[in-house]
């Protein structure tokens, strides 16, 4: 069998040369899948025979000479919360084990489109919520570079699927940070593009005001690949943004002479201080690369995280109201309509989900509105009016992805709280609806590794990817 | 009224009347959006609520929702979606898209045939539910049936609500309310405005109180399934809470449930029991902001409302504006049709007459050529046929979707019958039988009919009753 490069674009384009077929390609990963993912746990369910088809048909195609799409014979995990048509889709809940979607979510139409080859559904903290994704129902996925680790969340599965070279690239889904985190613990980049930019339609959702689809890669070229092929507008999905998707890919390259990187004065602390000092020796790289560094204040960015957990739960306790044991997945036998509800939903949901549910209903309550999601609904308006501002003096701001480095099982899953402050720098960009990536530069504690956070205002991944291209060439201490 | 509530007391009603839009497709999605079809065929994932599934809001609901505003002499104002959050099984998303404090449709009004004006607060659009049939159990309704099936048919069909404002003081105005309402949805084309099959629905807000005193405490009607049923629905209501009231007690707010087959009301829930929707804004939808452009088309392509063709129908027919025979021909939509008899030479006084009596179940625009119809108003109103007669060949007409009303009067042998000859047949009447006769002239109005029948028949149908009465009547002096 050939050498399997490691990244998706190499893969493309040796398919398309017919230097290896799509069918070696998937065989390899697949052979990768089997020997490794009984320890790692990266996914609910690998789909071999969708994948071993879906190779064939790239390779007839290619064999006929037609047009095989940007991503022929690309190995891609998706995250289970995306829907896949006659293949099961749970967002690791026991409310919806088994249940299988009637139809494709739009980036899986897309991907299969360009060719790319769907290998299997990923892990992830029940219905996104979650850091570590130990709050699935199938079982944690543990941190490719140190087993007895969590691979942050809740989109764990798909950055463990590709720190552990199951796929070169995967999907998915960031509220809160659920692609960023967890690419930054596994060492992989991380992309949650502007928020409409890639279209919900299929995501399950969680916060729907939050939720974007977004890539994991070992490479920003390859997350700007993937960005590509999946943005763009959908009419299936009213949030899209009607405009043409810029070329992300040549930003990756193009450096960042010139640009004014911001650095925020009033960041709330927290994080571990090698995850502070990779960041600072970021600002010194890509000064050192021609840009200029910028202070710039952020001081409603301190109340964020509240915003947030008022917000995403209230969105939350109505769009998972729906799973009511009346028409699909999990239903509970009761005396009455009222007691199956309650039966069904005790039994389908975990305790992270319940207790998000139960925030959320709180507070869009008559009699508490005003006081708890009144109030978070201004203070997302006064985030954005701090990054407006920002903005005006910065290109793109740096932080921290992750306050700290991946951290053992256990270690916060029984205190909400403390799993919370995991978010701490990721939540703004979400309540904003701006772009941001995580890109590993460096090590921290116990070697393992730290991600800095690329911010950009609404549409500005070209200069997100600038200087996430900037950052990956630059390379971090180890 | 007067009846109903003694002197002094006042009744304050409300209504809330939903109606199902005429639209291609549903408000959300791409299924059909049509009624009596296999259950559970319109369906689709945003329709079942299926994960992952998002509304697309339809541009052909907006535009009829917004020709509703119009009609009612609202404001079209940039406005927002929001979710109404509840369980029941018939509700997919366990939420219903809705619109709460921006509305499309804002201050209108209403005014009844009779010249009072009823305000609508607003007009705003949003998604029906699936529909449950309970079976077992004694009730019908959900608690103590066996099972319940779900078709999801209904579910995300169009609906606008149009809220009045408490400005209806009797049954009789909310009889007409509902019912000009009716007839301006039908009108512009909206829906099919069914209240029996429910792609019309009312509910009533009343309440009682003392003129000069604040308003009482208000309870919902529900269940009101047809125009009829909606007046004796409130009249009860309002002589309910009276008597509680004048009793000593209080009226409790609370939603109640019309019984048609008892004549009664009942408690559904109170207040207590209501379900906090928690409303917010549906993250899944942007604002919709309609163009004044495309306002100023809306209005211009709307057609002449019911109430401005009733009046140039009366106008020209010289009928009474509130009278049956006006309304029922403007509900026809045959009003055209009627003042094209008189374009042809026509009399359109008797045309409103032919209309209404003969074209119910032709279409607006009716096969019959408009000049046939002129002719026979023209024979008829020149006593070349008597009216029974006119009926006859007017019926002939309508069968054969038009003819020449001579020749078939010809046929028919229908002719007219000089005064004099008439004279002759009421001479051998009054021989015939001087009992009725006499009975007549004593005041006994049965007896002309027996006199009456005597002429037909001797004129073997072609004398005009009204010439025989009006004969019969000179005689007597």
């Amino acid at each position: 069998m050939a050498n399997i490069p490691t990244t998706a674009a190499a893969i493309a384009d040796a398919v398309r040369a017919k230097e290896m077929s799509a069918t070696e390609v998937v065989e390899h990963h697949l052979g990768v899948i089997a020997q490794r993912d009984g320890d790692i746990n990266a996914f609910n369910l690998v789909t071999a025979d969708i994948a071993r088809d879906a190779a064939k048909r790239v390779d007839a195609a290619i064999a006929s000479g037609a047009d095989v799409g940007v991503l022929a014979g690309v190995p891609i995990a998706i995250k289970d919360n995306m829907c896949t048509r006659g293949v099961p889709t749970t967002c690791s809940s026991n409310m919806l084990a088994g249940w299988k979607p009637p139809y494709d979510a739009t980036v899986i139409t897309t991907l299969n489109a360009a060719g790319a080859v769907m290998v299997g559904k990923t892990n992830l903290d029940e219905f996104a919520m979650g850091s570590s994704t130990e709050n699935s129902a199938f079982g944690p996925t543990r941190n490719p570079l140190d087993t007895s680790r969590v691979p942050g969340g809740s989109s764990g599965g798909s950055a463990a699927a590709v720190a552990a070279g199951f796929a070169p690239v995967s999907l998915g889904s960031d509220t809160g940070g659920s692609i960023r985190q967890p690419a930054a613990l596994c060492g992989v980049v991380g992309v949650k593009p502007t928020y409409g930019l890639v279209s919900r339609y299929g995501l399950v959702a969680f916060a729907s005001s939050l939720d974007q689809i977004g890539p994991f890669a070992t490479t920003v070229d390859d997350a700007a690949l993937i960005t590509e092929v999946i943005a763009g507008h959908d009419p299936k999905d009213s949030t899209s943004i009607p405009r043409p998707v810029p070329s992300l890919r040549a930003a990756a390259r193009e450096g960042v002479q010139g640009m004014r990187i911001g650095r925020v004065t009033d960041l709330p602390e927290g994080a571990e201080p090698e995850v502070a000092a990779r960041l600072d020796e970021a600002f010194a790289a890509l000064e050192k690369a021609g840009a200029r560094i910028v202070d710039v204040t952020l001081p409603s960015l301190s109340y964020a995280l509240t915003a947030y957990y008022l917000i995403a739960p209230a969105e939350a306790s109505s769009n998972l109201a729906r799973y009511d044991g009346v028409r699909y997945g999990l239903r509970a036998s009761a005396a009455d309509t009222n007691a199956m509800y309650g039966a069904t939903r005790a039994a389908g949901f975990g305790d992270e989900v319940k207790r998000r549910i139960m925030l959320g209903t709180y507070a869009l309550s008559a009699g508490y509105y005003d006081a708890y999601y009144g109030k978070a609904l201004k203070v997302r308006r006064l985030i954005a009016d701090d990054f407006e501002r920002a903005y005006a003096q910065a290109d793109v701001v740096l932080m921290p992805t992750s306050p700290m480095v991946a951290f053992p099982f256990g270690d916060k899953v029984d205190d909400p709280m403390s799993m919370y402050l995991c978010d701490i720098y990721t939540i703004p960009t979400n309540l904003a609806g701006h772009p941001a990536m995580s890109v590993p530069f460096g090590t921290g504690a116990h070697g393992l590794p730290v991600g800095v956070q690329v911010l950009a205002p609404a549409l500005g991944e070209v200069a997100m990817f600038r200087v996430g291209g900037a950052l990956e060439a630059a390379g971090g201490a180890r | 009224m007067s009846e109903l509530l003694p002197e002094g007391w006042e009744l304050i009603c409300g209504l809330e009347v939903h109606v199902e839009l005429a639209t291609k497709t549903k408000l959300f999605s791409g299924s059909p959006n049509r009624f009596g079809d296999e259950p559970n065929t319109n369906i689709d994932p945003v329709t079942l609520g299926l994960p992952g599934a998002l509304p697309v809001l339809n541009e052909q609901a907006v535009e009829l929702a917004m020709r509703i505003g119009l009609a009612l002499n609202c404001t079209i104002q940039p406005c927002t979606f929001h979710r109404k959050n509840y369980f029941y099984p018939d509700m997919p998303k366990a939420y219903q898209i809705s619109q709460y404090d921006q509305p499309l449709n804002i201050d209108g009004h209403l005014d009844l045939p009779g010249g009072v004006r009823i305000g609508v607060e607003r007009a705003h659009l949003e998604e029906d539910t699936g529909k449950s049939t309970h079976i077992g159990g004694a009730t019908g309704r959900i608690h103590g049936s066996e099972f319940s099936l779900i078709d999801f048919n209904r579910a995300g069909v169009p609906l606008v609500e149009i809220v009045s404002r408490p400005d209806i003081r009797t049954s009789e105005q909310a009889r007409q309310y509902v019912s000009e309402l009716r007839a301006i949805l039908l009108a512009i084309g909206a829906s099919d405005a069914k209240m029996e099959e429910g792609s019309m629905r009312c509910d009533a807000n009343v309440s009682v109180h003392r003129v000069g005193e604040p308003f009482g405490t208000r309870c919902e009607i529900k269940n009101v399934n047809s125009i009829r049923a909606l007046g004796r629905a409130i009249e009860y209501e309002a002589r309910r809470q009276y008597d509680i009231i004048e009793s000593g007690g209080t009226i409790r707010q609370e939603t109640r449930h019309w019984d048609d087959a008892e004549g009664r009301t009942h408690t559904l829930r109170t207040k207590e029991d209501a379900d906090d929707y928690r409303y917010f804004l549906e993250p899944d939808l942007v604002p919709l902001v309609p163009g004044d452009e495309w306002i100023a088309r809306v209005r211009t392509n709307l057609p002449m409302l019911p109430a401005a063709r009733r009046s140039r129908l009366a106008t020209a027919t010289g009928a009474d504006v509130q009278g049956e025979a006006v309304s029922v021909i403007v509900e026809r939509g045959q009003d055209d049709y009627v003042l094209s008899v008189g374009e042809a030479g026509g009399d359109v006084a008797r045309a409103l007459v032919y209309v209404q009596q003969a074209f119910a179940e032709e279409p607006p625009t009716p096969r019959v050529p408009s000049k046939d119809i002129a002719a026979l108003t023209v024979m008829e109103r020149d006593s070349k046929v008597t009216s029974t007669q006119a009926k006859t060949v007017l019926a002939e007409i309508v069968t054969n979707g038009g003819g020449d009303p001579a020749a078939i009067a010809a046929a028919k042998g229908f002719e007219a019958i000089d005064t004099s000859e008439v004279e002759g047949f009421v001479d051998q009447a009054i021989a015939a039988d001087p009992d009725a006769w006499q009975k007549f002239c004593n005041g006994e109005q049965k007896a002309m009919g027996a006199l009456v029948g005597m002429v037909m028949k001797a004129s073997k149908g072609k004398a005009d009753g009204k010439v025989v009465t009006a004969i019969l009547n000179a005689r007597r002096g």
